[in-house]
């Protein structure tokens, strides 16, 4: 139980990555972006992969009438999940250390992992959500108004993940560093758990 | 643990299935055994970068043209001497004081010499320097940004050619005269050249942190009539080597009369001895008259200076600092090689290559074993410090260059040929023709310690008919040789702008990851820059109209403008708000006896318009911009001088 505690403080830590890191990137490459433009998305807000990509991308966006890309202030993701990340790794640790004091069982791990689970699935869906809006509200008097083969309006929503032609550009959404280190870190919480069981299995064995 | 190994596992390959998602990797086609021919050689495919730059001098256009090798594709021409509608170059206000010289404004020059700066003998990629050869001026090109930045003029000079040519660690660029002069100029018969006129040879520092030039010193030698030079290298660093003909001093017919004395020569100038004599107070303070023009890329305009005195060293002042070596029949080039034991003398009018050796030089210089003196400097013996001679090697060489192998490339003009030939040996490896009478040729990194010896370019003065015929005046070219093997392989002909005369070569990963993209809005200090859109505005102030405008894909702002009048003289300041690669933007407006103004990401320009009717008159932006490029235009009102329309602006209203 003691690895399996240590492992249970450890892995949390790794979502302290998402404050220095990335959670996402969706990169913008056309014929005339040879270098793709680039948003990060970090917990606290958007930023260019290169000095002036918001700029450009948004320079460019105004010809279909998108919004501009949002400011941290402009989103109250942005200030709530700083608080949401730091306590999820408080509360991670604790549980790791009362582990470790034999207070709390393995069970506790894995829901920690369960609740961390639902609360990135929340992230996911209002990430998508937020990128449904940005994609569909366009400005009526876009100076560019395209429409698909069937006489609806063209919308721009990123895909959430993996690739998507839209116009000349190809726009390819992934995970980036913040997001595999808390992958990483929430595994190791989830093998925390199945250590904690193994060894609570093996002690009820030898009595 | 074995689980959490077991994890790690499962992990690797989770982000392995991601991984394999990036982009295969093209696979280079690799021609095998299989001999590959020219054309497979200079084949750059469509989306592939050249492997090197060559900076072609455009000889009478005043410029320098920007090529790629092996393909010979030109990217770019430079606007250095001579005015360029195009890039509003000595148009625009910020330009102007960049052509402003001790003789007014003066449009055009004549370049020939780019020298690429040097570190440790190396070439390091900072700087091309290159010679305006009429109105005596030495320009430096900033290859961040690929814009000349700095020119300074020349005084006591004529006929800038000897120049422009960097020492080791770009201590000085060296410039000598062509024409000796009256120093300091003044009215006398042309007939008392002999004696009177004299030759400056000019040693401009540059700054070591900021690459600022400044005339540090000139050299007063006899007048004869300074052609090419080149810095020692390695054991000779410190020396500079100046070849000299009508050394008779004739002042007219000089085809006959300057070709009557056997040998000429090569002056062997000791510059750190003269830098030392300079330091310790030595040289004369001399009044002059000369340009100092610095442009900046912070406020991107430039400034002229004039600046009224010359430090002037006589080498009779200095013992030990200056030599003649005897070299036959007017010799042009003046090269040495990457040991810096060489100095290939270039007898224009001659058969054989003369090469002195620096050894035996100094050794001649230890025992004083003169031959008489000319205007007191002493004159070497030709056979002490004689090297050797390449027999019978071609008619009327010009220049030579190196590949860093032991082997030399000699340009002959009249037998319009390349001559490969082993240094130490002097035998004649390889020759082969070149279409028509090469005048330089050049090896990049040919003159440095450390040459890039697989190709050669050879720079002709006539084509004839290599290329479609263009009327009487056809178009002077470049020719490319692989010179990696034995034998000298001619790959590709490419036509080049105006007479190239020099050119520099270096690895294209050098200069490539220098290259600026754009410039920062924030860091723009134009003092007439609008940097953010709310100041966009007209002000008038008397007669003069400044429009502080801002321009972003696609509009600008203002554009429509009313309450101009006729007689009133207006000034665009136009400030690009694009902080994209490639995307800059132009300004032209109807009329305009000047040029367009093309604007980089994040910069300012200023074009002067003068209105002479009552109208509405259009501008545009002239540099295809985006979709919509064809609307991004406007309108100025302008109105009868005594009518009393209000000034003002607006976009979008």
């Amino acid at each position: 139980m003691k690895k399996a505690s240590i492992m249970m403080i450890i892995g949390p830590m790794f979502l302290l990555g998402l404050f220095a890191f990335p959670l996402w990137s969706i990169m913008l490459g056309a014929p005339q972006y040879p270098d793709p433009l680039g948003m990060n998305i970090h917990i606290d807000g958007i930023r260019g992969v290169q000095e002036f990509d918001i700029q450009n991308i948004d320079g460019l966006n105004h010809y279909i009438g998108m919004k501009t890309i949002p400011k941290p202030a402009d989103m109250w993701e942005f200030s709530t999940f700083p608080y949401v990340i730091g306590g999820m790794v408080l509360l991670g640790i604790i549980i790791g250390v009362l582990g470790f004091l034999g207070k709390v069982n393995y069970k506790w791990f894995l829901g920690w992992f369960i609740l961390m689970s639902i609360l990135g699935l929340l992230g996911m869906y209002d990430f998508n959500a937020w990128m449904m809006e940005y994609g569909t509200d366009l400005d009526p008097h876009a100076i560019m108004k395209i429409t698909n083969p069937d006489g609806s309006p063209m919308t721009y929503k990123p895909p959430l993940f993996g690739h998507e032609k839209m116009l000349n550009f190809d726009v390819t959404s992934l995970p980036n560093t913040g997001a595999w280190l808390m992958f990483v870190g929430m595994m190791l919480t989830l093998a925390a758990f199945f250590l904690g069981w193994r060894n609570g299995k093996l002690v009820s064995l030898k009595k | 643990m074995k689980k959490v190994n077991f994890t790690a596992m499962a992990l690797i390959g989770f982000v392995m299935l991601f991984a394999s998602c990036v982009d295969q990797s093209k696979k280079s086609s690799s021609s095998g055994a299989l001999a590959s021919s020219a054309a497979e050689k200079t084949y750059v495919p469509p989306g592939e970068l050249d492997e090197y730059y060559a900076f072609i001098s455009g000889g009478f256009s005043g410029q320098l043209s920007v090529y790629g090798l092996p393909s010979g594709r030109l990217f770019k021409v430079i606007p250095v001497f001579s005015q360029d509608p195009e890039k509003a170059w000595g148009y625009n206000e910020e330009t102007k004081p960049m052509l402003n010289t001790s003789h007014g404004f003066i449009p055009w020059d004549d370049s020939h010499h780019p020298d690429i700066s040097q570190t440790n003998g190396e070439l390091d990629g900072r700087y091309v320097f290159i010679n305006g050869n009429n109105t005596p001026r030495i320009a430096k090109i900033d290859l961040t940004v690929f814009e000349t930045t700095e020119i300074i003029e020349l005084p006591n000079s004529a006929g800038n050619h000897s120049s422009s040519f960097v020492t080791e660690n770009t201590e000085y660029i060296v410039a000598g005269t062509r024409f000796s002069v009256p120093i300091p100029q003044r009215d006398m018969p042309i007939k008392d050249y002999k004696g009177n006129f004299k030759g400056a040879l000019s040693f401009i520092s540059v700054d070591p942190e900021d690459g600022e030039m400044s005339l540090k010193f000139q050299l007063m030698m006899p007048g004869f009539d300074y052609d090419l030079s080149h810095p020692g290298r390695g054991k000779s660093h410190g020396w500079f080597f100046f070849t000299t003909y009508n050394t008779e001093e004739a002042n007219t017919l000089l085809e006959v009369n300057a070709s009557q004395n056997d040998k000429d020569f090569i002056a062997a100038v000791n510059w750190k001895k003269i830098e030392e004599y300079v330091n310790n107070g030595g040289g004369k303070m001399m009044p002059a008259n000369y340009a100092h023009n610095v442009y900046d890329d912070q406020t991107h305009s430039a400034t002229s200076t004039m600046i009224k005195e010359v430090l002037m060293v006589d080498p009779l002042e200095v013992p030990g600092a200056v030599f003649f070596l005897p070299t036959p029949k007017s010799p042009h080039g003046c090269d040495v090689d990457p040991t810096g034991e060489y100095i290939v003398g270039n007898g224009k009018l001659s058969a054989d290559l003369t090469v002195h050796s620096f050894t035996k030089m100094l050794a001649a210089i230890e025992a004083k074993k003169f031959d008489g003196d000319a205007y007191g400097i002493p004159i070497l013996k030709f056979e002490d410090v004689l090297a050797g001679v390449v027999k019978q090697s071609g008619l009327g060489p010009l220049h030579t260059e190196f590949d860093g192998e032991g082997n030399a490339y000699t340009s002959f003009f009249i037998s319009s040929e390349l001559v490969k030939w082993k240094l130490g040996t002097w035998e004649v490896i390889d020759r082969q023709p070149t279409y028509y009478s090469v005048g330089h040729l050049m090896i990049p990194g040919g003159n440095s310690r450390k040459p890039f010896g697989k190709y050669a370019i050879a720079l002709n003065k006539i084509t004839k008919d290599r290329y479609l015929p263009t009327g009487p005046e056809v178009t002077q070219s470049a020719q490319l040789f692989d010179i990696s093997g034995d034998k000298m392989e001619l790959l590709l002909d490419f036509p080049t702008i105006g007479e190239p005369h020099y050119a520099a070569g270096i690895p294209a990963e050098l200069i490539m990851k220098n290259s600026k993209k754009i410039f920062k809005l924030s860091e723009n200090k134009h003092p007439f820059a609008t940097i953010s859109d709310a100041d966009a505005r007209v002000e008038r102030n008397g007669k003069e109209v400044h429009v502080y405008m801002t321009m972003i894909r696609s509009h600008f702002n203002p554009d429509n403008i009313e309450g101009i009048k006729v007689g009133d003289k207006v000034y665009f300041h136009v400030t690009n708000h694009e902080q994209d690669y490639d995307v800059p933007h132009g300004f032209a407006i109807i009329g305009a006896e000047n040029s367009e103004i093309l604007i980089m990401p994040g910069q300012t320009e200023t074009l002067v318009w003068e209105p002479k009717a009552v109208g509405i008159w259009p501008f545009y932006c002239p540099d295809f911009c985006s979709a919509l490029h064809q609307e991004m235009q406007g309108y100025v009102r302008v109105s009868a001088a005594n009518a009393d329309v209000p000034l003002s602006f607006s976009l979008g209203d």
